[in-house]
């Protein structure tokens, strides 16, 4: 590779557009350019300089702004589609998918699902935008930050005619003696300049470390993708939902059977116009009603010592908590949320064993609709037996019974009434508002004697490992933006040429700052008002 | 407390309604040109309007925050309030640094939009449900909309380069959309003066009718149905009849009051042209004649350097914080999050556009307009269109 000597004597690598110590320009054809560009201090950069190999063509692609930015927005725009039907997981889980959206929405609705918009968030497409703005901050960051350090530590104070020459803000006095300078170098030090000196010449510098926000926030982007990616590792991430009744104590799935939790209590509380704040007054007589709370009061327990399966554990009680939205109950590396709930679902049904004729009471059996006994001894020779039970009854398609789940939605029971008369038993269909008579000639019936219910709680059992991978990200990239956005590079060059005094301005962004500056720095002295060369160059 | 709360808030829009006047006074009253010259008289007087205006709603903000309880940023009525307050505010903050009133005149206007269209929602204090009782929530709201607000500035900024900038001698499709902007402010200023004025007449009309599943509901317009519910039936008497009955998937109330809006913001606008005689932009161009180009263009670029971190710190980051307390997980594609990312993505590549291929000037105005429209298209449209977990009560 060739190096490019200056004549100043620095030696440049090979694409650079200007010095990088005294600024002189190298490339021939700049000279005609009015101004500089000064983006990345005219350093070379890989992607300017090769485009032989294959590795350098997509190191050129991934480092190219305009690449990026397609990648932004293509991924911007595919997000927007996004958001025209609701999501997969935002659709009511009545129906499936591919037949929601079609009776939903139509001909659209179909479309879209069938083009996978459905579930466009972890379509592999939409991954691959985001992962290729990933390799394209990566590659874009290393081509740029490299050469611009460099350029940037070895800049020397004194500058070629022509660099100075070519900045915006350029300026020509009456020359200026040693007093007038030392006095010029005072002022700036107070404006907290780094002041370099050189026969005469000032090199006026802040705020350099602005320069490096982009890549710093480019590095806490990248953290924050490689943390969203930690989520694919077995054991980094748990997204469970345990249901659980007032009074059941269960284990806490994925803590291999080390947590249980019990449910003490679930309390729905809604906001109420005689105690609440009078001021939601209004707002309640026009929505109606508003829930206040959700909340599962909870004790927290721990297995102790070994337990072989099946044994029932010895279980510690670690803690009490009332979970609440907004309020999860942490432990170890878990988190439990309060996330839905069923209010008086069935617990325990009771009945009446009557003879038929008489009426007459012979007992009553209470079921446990979770874990029901199989058999009652009433008194006198009376018993009853549980022949099967349906928690959630209906009838299959054969018209036989059936159970559409395991939770009492609809219990249905078949009784076998042993009776003196009847040793054997007489068997008797029991349903919620049905009483379907097996058999006609049955002396007894189970008639239907009350409830009890009690509340279900849905808690979300989350452990995410990746949180602090994710959130450390989101900090360097913060900081990365703050540095870059509410600082800015500003370098004023003051020069003395030819019996004249150049004053010359740089700053990356915030032309307005440097320019009000300068307008402080030179007030008071023989110096000219420098002027905005970017507003000839634009009437020109 | 309450009425007090609304009577500053009431003072507070007045304000900044004669401060807009100031605020031209002061561009009629200027000779010189350049970016240098120390405010007249007019300037100073709509400043101080501008400042007692902010003051008075900050009044507003804190005095309703002691009557709910809860920081007034839990309805679509407290947000979009407070999102113009910010406006002003950020307002307030560049005038500082760059002295210059016109930049008022294009801000204080949309301020005032976006106040009076705020309280076209039900405007009493809602209590919370539980979701949103956390502070983290409030934190992520108002650090939201003041990055908003920001951003707001350097559409404002953008729109005085392209009124400048844009050729109006002939037409063109640059004339043409930068009408279509105007238009949507026209709209918005339509929409407000119908819904107000159907709602000082009191006006209502019952409807019963079927919905999706086949059920028969109740629905209550408050504006002359021009468009009916799916097999409606007028219940109130002496109410306008719907011309056309809409399909059930089509939230027929909605519908109709975007079709009002735009029927107001139609008629307005052709009004407008009857009496400009010109375009809207090309009636606007005197008044920015003095004005540097340069400066403008600064203006709304440094807008959104602010602007970005903060709009970056409280609608994702702490967004990210508290949907992760509040729904389990910090990201959940809802719509309100997807829309928020998009402004995100949109404000760095005009970041990159700018820093790194040279949009400057024009394109870079442009650009400033559609991160507004996008920022307003969340407010509006994905609250009242396409609702998700953000949907407030309204
Ligand atoms: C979502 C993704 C991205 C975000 C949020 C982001 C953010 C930023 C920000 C805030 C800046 C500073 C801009 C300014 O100060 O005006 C910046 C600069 C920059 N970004 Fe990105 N960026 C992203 C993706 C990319 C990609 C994919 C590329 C590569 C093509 C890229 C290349 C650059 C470059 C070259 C700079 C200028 C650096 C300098 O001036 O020294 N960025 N980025």
């Amino acid at each position: 590779m060739k190096e490019v000597k200056c004549e100043c004597g620095h030696v440049n690598p090979h694409g650079t557009v200007f010095c990088e110590a005294c600024g002189k320009l190298t490339k021939e054809q700049e000279e005609n350019k009015n101004l500089l560009d000064m983006r990345y201090e005219g350093s070379a950069r890989r992607s300017q300089t090769y485009n032989k190999s294959v590795i350098d063509k997509v190191w050129n692609f991934f480092s190219s702004v305009k690449v990026g930015v397609w990648l932004i927005v293509i991924t911007l725009s595919a997000s927007a589609v996004g958001t025209i039907l609701p999501q997969e997981m935002y659709i009511p889980n009545t129906m499936p998918a591919s037949e929601y959206y079609a009776d939903q929405y139509g001909w659209m609705g179909k479309l879209y699902y069938q083009l996978g918009f459905h579930n466009l968030y972890s379509s592999w497409w939409y991954l691959i935008l985001i992962a290729s703005i990933g390799i394209s901050l990566v590659i874009c960051s290393l081509d740029r930050v490299i050469p611009l350090y460099k350029a940037l530590k070895r800049q020397r104070v004194t500058r070629h005619e022509g660099f100075l020459k070519r900045q915006r803000v350029f300026g020509e006095s009456p020359s200026l003696n040693q007093d007038e300078i030392e006095d010029i170098k005072q002022k700036l030090v107070k404006k907290r300049y780094n002041v370099r000196e050189e026969n005469g010449n000032l090199l006026a510098e802040k705020g350099r470390f602005s320069r490096w926000g982009p890549y710093v926030n480019h590095v806490g982007l990248i953290i924050f993708l490689f943390g969203a990616m930690l989520r694919f590792i077995p054991g980094m991430y748990v997204d469970k939902v345990l249901w659980i009744r007032e009074g059941e104590t269960k284990v806490i799935p994925e803590t291999n059977g080390e947590y249980y939790l019990k449910n003490e209590e679930f309390i729905l509380d809604i906001y109420d116009k005689e105690k609440d704040n009078e001021a939601f007054d209004k707002a309640l007589d026009r929505v109606g009603m508003v829930v206040k709370n959700y909340q599962s009061n909870v004790v927290l327990l721990q297995k102790e010592g070994d337990t072989i399966p099946g044994e029932k554990p010895e279980l510690k009680k670690i803690k009490e908590y009332p979970i609440q939205v907004n309020k999860p109950l942490k432990f170890e590396n878990f988190a439990l949320y309060q996330v839905d709930y069923k209010l008086d679902e069935l617990s325990k049904m009771s009945f009446k064993l009557t003879k038929k004729d008489s009426d007459q009471s012979l007992g009553d059996i209470t079921i446990n609709l979770i874990e029901p006994e199989k058999e009652f001894n009433l008194k006198n020779g009376y018993s009853v037996e549980l022949k099967s039970y349906f928690p959630d009854f209906a009838f299959d398609e054969n018209q036989e019974p059936t159970t559409k789940s395991r939770v009492p939605n609809n219990p249905a029971f078949v009784f076998n009434v042993i009776s003196p008369e009847n040793p054997e038993g007489e068997m008797s269909f029991v349903a919620i508002q049905q009483t379907i008579d097996p058999g006609e000639d049955n002396l007894y019936k189970m008639s239907f004697n009350g409830i009890e219910t009690r509340n279900v709680s849905a808690l979300t059992v989350r452990k995410d490992l990746t949180l602090w991978t994710i959130a450390f990200g989101g900090l360097i990239f913060m900081i990365g933006v703050i540095q870059g956005a509410y600082w800015n590079h500003r370098r004023i060059w003051i020069q003395q040429i030819g019996g004249t005094t150049w004053i010359a301005a740089h700053t990356n962004k915030n032309w307005h700052g440097i320019k009000r500056e300068i307008g402080q720095l030179i007030d008071g002295t023989k110096l000219t008002e420098p002027m905005d060369q970017s507003i000839n160059e634009e009437k020109e | 407390m309450v009425t007090l709360s609304s009577n500053l808030l009431y003072i507070a829009f007045i304000l900044y309604l004669i401060a807009t006047l100031f605020f031209g006074g002061a561009i009629k009253a200027k000779k010189s040109v350049g970016e240098k010259q120390s405010t007249n008289a007019w300037g100073k007087i709509a400043i101080i309007l501008t400042v007692i205006g902010f003051i008075s709603q900050v009044g507003y903000f804190i005095t309703r925050w002691i009557a709910a309880g809860h920081a007034p940023v839990s309805n679509l009525f407290e947000f979009t309030t407070f999102f113009g307050m910010a406006l002003v505010g950020a307002f307030i903050v560049i005038y500082f640094i760059y002295k210059t009133p016109l930049l008022g005149l294009f801000t204080l206007p949309v301020a005032i939009l976006v106040i009076a269209y705020a309280s076209m929602f039900p405007r009493e204090i809602s209590p919370l449900i539980p979701a949103l009782q956390s502070d983290w929530l409030h934190i992520h709201v108002t650090t939201a909309a003041l990055g908003e607000a920001i951003l707001a500035i350097s559409f404002a900024a953008g729109l005085i380069y392209l009124v400048k900038f844009v050729d109006q001698t002939k037409s063109s499709k640059r004339t043409l959309w930068l009408e279509i902007v105007f238009f949507g402010l026209v709209t918005t200023l339509g929409f407000v003066i119908t819904a107000s004025t159907f709602s000082a007449l009191d006006y209502q009309a019952e409807f019963t009718w079927v919905d999706k599943a086949g059920k028969e509901v109740a629905t209550e317009y408050t504006m002359p149905a021009l468009v009916g519910p799916h097999k409606g039936e007028l219940l109130t008497e002496g109410a306008f009849k719907p011309l056309i009955e809409t399909p059930a998937i089509i939230n027929a109330k909605k519908l109709n009051t975007v079709i009002w809006s735009f029927a107001s913001g139609i008629v307005l606008y052709f009004l407008l042209r009857l009496i400009l005689r010109k375009r809207i932009a090309a009636s606007l161009q005197p008044l920015v004649k003095n004005i540097n180009l340069d400066l403008v263009d600064e203006i709304s670029y440094r807008s959104v350097l602010i602007g970005f971190p903060v709009f970056t710190l409280g609608a994702l980051i702490f967004a990210m914080i508290w949907a992760q307390i509040a729904w389990t997980r910090f990201w959940g594609w809802d719509p309100k999050e997807v829309w928020a990312l998009i402004t995100w993505l949109f404000y760095a590549a005009f970041l990159h556009l700018r820093l790194s291929k040279g949009w400057h000037g024009e394109k870079s105005a442009w650009l400033a307009v559609i991160g507004f429209v996008i920022i307003m298209f969340n407010l509006v449209a994905v609250n009242l269109v396409i609702a998700g977990l953000h949907s407030y009560a309204g």
